[in-house]
């Protein structure tokens, strides 16, 4: 059987969730066994029941010591859901909390882990996947040697699975022991903007140090962003000037995104950026300087000044 | 307290990587130490210099050139190193097991890793290393502050950032932002060539099999359309919407 580690935030499934159960769906055609989807959390009665019209099998594991995810709890409940279910294989979003515990979840379990795969295959009983490597230049191909396999799912890869079942919901007992909570949450600072999560998102429109402050933000990026839906994004470089969060922050030290559409403001293209975004499937730059970078990465471009091009973009795109 | 700071040395991020039918073709590339361990080293320098008693230890486990990386820690004023040289690639849960009886011979108190390495672009090595030691962690670690026998943190989580306390022994991985760490300076450059730097093979430590097998390393080469328009602002924006709702029909 394939344990799924459904994530949620907020009362509501991640988009991620369903992109797990695609990628199970994947796996248990080919190792066999069904798949079993399991929401851990504080209060997850809803979130159950609305994962349960995508899955037969949901398990709902609620205690107040899970409201928060860390590592340690969550290590605990899903080693002993995957012990108890003889999972052959466990899927786990690679989310930075995913990426975390997962590793802790594969050790505990002695076990292989395949992290941040972007695609899966089966040989025999062997789980193949790939991944990116040094700074997303590489793409790998990586073999787990043994059953079981804790894997994490880079996000915004696998298809989604559309509603269809309706499964049974039922309940587990976290049972934690108190080392599990050796680890305290204090304060929260959340880092919304209440755009679209940049690593959900569809369209991200990023802005570079050439677009000039946080008012060439307000006034060139959030406008084009807000006539696509998309998400912002920023370089390093604006992040270090304290334009924008670092929660926005894409490349090799912030966040790593594959949308359907990158575009690129004022962004010169460096590789520790490039890393965070060279998976997107289309590129779009604009930058006054011909020779940028960036343009070598890009499906389209304008050789251009962002405060003449994007305004004019912006009234382009809106009247589509 | 000892502090135990894990480092590697990949890639400079400049370099070009090269595949062949083989694998990825490192010959020629330039090797730093992993920026992301430059954290780690730092900030236990840092809790050093702001009046923590401790001695500070770099750890490698990797092929003779990281040997060069090991010197970098040690030239920005770690006391000693231990070398596990190995040319097998091994996956981060073996590493992990590996590093952890090393950890626990030394008796330390805190481990720093890099919150992602930019050879394997894996975030896996510092959580493995906690859990098999039985400790805490704190990952993408933003700030940190040793008070007696526990850690307050801030760190990344995916939804913006939190503090966090937990208990020492722990394991801390680094992010951006934690510090800013500093250049060695030419007398420490010559002082670290005289620091202690043990080696070890990895029979040493019961020559671990791994858990996974690398099959294949391909360059990325998503050919991409390269359109790039160029004249008035206006005509071009229009001409790129155009293209992106038509054409590509994205938009
Ligand atoms: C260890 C390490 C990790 C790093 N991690 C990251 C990371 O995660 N993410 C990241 O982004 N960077 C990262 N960097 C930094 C990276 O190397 C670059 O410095 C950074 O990406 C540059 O940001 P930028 O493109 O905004 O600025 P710049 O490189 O300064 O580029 C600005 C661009 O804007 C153009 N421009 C200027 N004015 C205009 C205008 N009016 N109209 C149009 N175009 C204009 C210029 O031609 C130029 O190309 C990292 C660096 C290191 C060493
Ligand atoms: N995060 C990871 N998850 C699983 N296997 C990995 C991970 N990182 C590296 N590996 C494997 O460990 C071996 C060493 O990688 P490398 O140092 O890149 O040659 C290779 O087989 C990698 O594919």
């Amino acid at each position: 059987m394939i344990l799924v580690i459904a994530e949620h935030s907020n009362g509501s499934l991640k988009k991620s969730a369903l992109e797990l159960l695609s990628a199970a769906k994947g796996l248990s055609d080919k190792l066999g066994g069904d798949v079993v989807a399991a929401v851990l959390g504080n209060d997850v009665s809803a979130v159950a029941t609305e994962l349960a019209k995508y899955t037969a099998k949901v398990i709902a594991v609620e205690d107040a010591a899970l409201a928060d995810v860390r590592a340690e709890p969550y290590t605990s409940v899903v080693t002993t859901l995957a012990k108890n279910l003889d999972a052959k294989a466990v899927l786990v979003s690679a989310s930075k909390s995913g990426l975390s515990y997962s590793a802790r979840v594969a050790m505990r379990l002695d076990c292989p882990l395949l992290e941040d795969v972007t695609s899966l295959d089966v040989e025999g009983t062997q789980v193949i996947a790939t991944r990116f490597s040094y700074l997303a230049r590489v793409t790998e191909t990586i073999k787990a040697l043994a059953l079981p396999v804790v894997i994490s799912i880079k996000p915004n890869i696998f298809p989604v699975v559309e509603a269809s079942a309706s499964g049974t919901v039922e309940d587990k007992a976290a049972g934690l022991a108190a080392t599990d909570e050796r680890v305290k949450v204090g304060e929260k600072a959340a880092a919304k903007t209440g755009r679209v999560a940049l690593d959900e998102a569809d369209i991200i429109v990023t802005g570079g140090r050439g677009v000039g402050s946080s008012e060439g933000f307000a006034k060139l990026v959030e406008p084009l962003a807000d006539v696509l839906s998309a998400g912002v994004g920023a370089t390093r470089a604006v992040v270090d000037a304290g334009w924008r969060p670092y929660s926005e922050q894409v490349g090799q030290t912030g966040k790593t995104v594959a949308p359907g559409v990158y575009i690129a403001l004022g962004v010169s293209g460096a590789v520790q950026h490039l890393s965070g975004m060279n998976r997107s499937k289309l590129i779009v730059a604009i930058n006054k300087d011909a020779d940028a970078p960036i343009f070598k990465v890009a499906d389209y471009g304008i050789v251009g000044d962002v405060n003449d091009v994007v305004p004019a973009l912006k009234e382009a795109v809106s009247s589509l | 307290m000892k502090i135990i700071s894990i480092i590697k040395q990949v890639p400079d991020a400049e370099a070009r990587i090269r595949a062949t039918a083989s694998g990825i073709d490192l010959e020629g590339v330039t090797f730093v130490i992993d920026g992301m361990d430059e954290y780690g080293v730092e900030q236990s320098l840092r809790l050093r210099e702001t009046g923590l008693d401790a001695e500070l230890i770099s750890i490698a486990l990797g092929p003779k050139r990281f040997e060069e990386a090991i010197r970098t820690s040690l030239a920005m004023g770690s006391d000693r190193a231990i070398h596990i040289e190995t040319d097998e690639a091994l996956d981060p849960i073996t590493q992990a097991k590996v590093l952890a009886n090393i950890i626990k011979e030394e008796g330390a108190e805190l481990v720093f890793v890099g919150g992602k390495e930019a050879d394997w672009d894996s975030a896996a090595l510092g959580p493995a290393v906690a859990e098999a030691l039985g400790w805490p962690h704190s990952d993408w670690t933003t700030k940190l502050v040793v008070s007696g026998s526990s850690l307050s943190v801030t760190h990344d989580s995916d939804e913006g950032s939190e503090t966090l306390t937990l208990p020492l022994p722990a394991v801390v991985t680094t992010q951006q932002g934690l510090n800013e760490p500093r250049y060695p300076t030419l007398p420490n450059i010559m002082k670290a060539k005289r620091k202690e730097l043990k080696k070890l093979a990895l029979s040493d430590v019961g020559s671990p099999s791994g858990k996974t097998q690398l099959l294949r390393q391909e360059i990325q080469t998503k050919s991409r359309l390269n359109k790039v328009l160029t004249g008035d602002a206006a005509e071009a924006a229009k001409e790129l919407a155009r293209l992106l709702h038509e054409e590509a029909k994205v938009i």
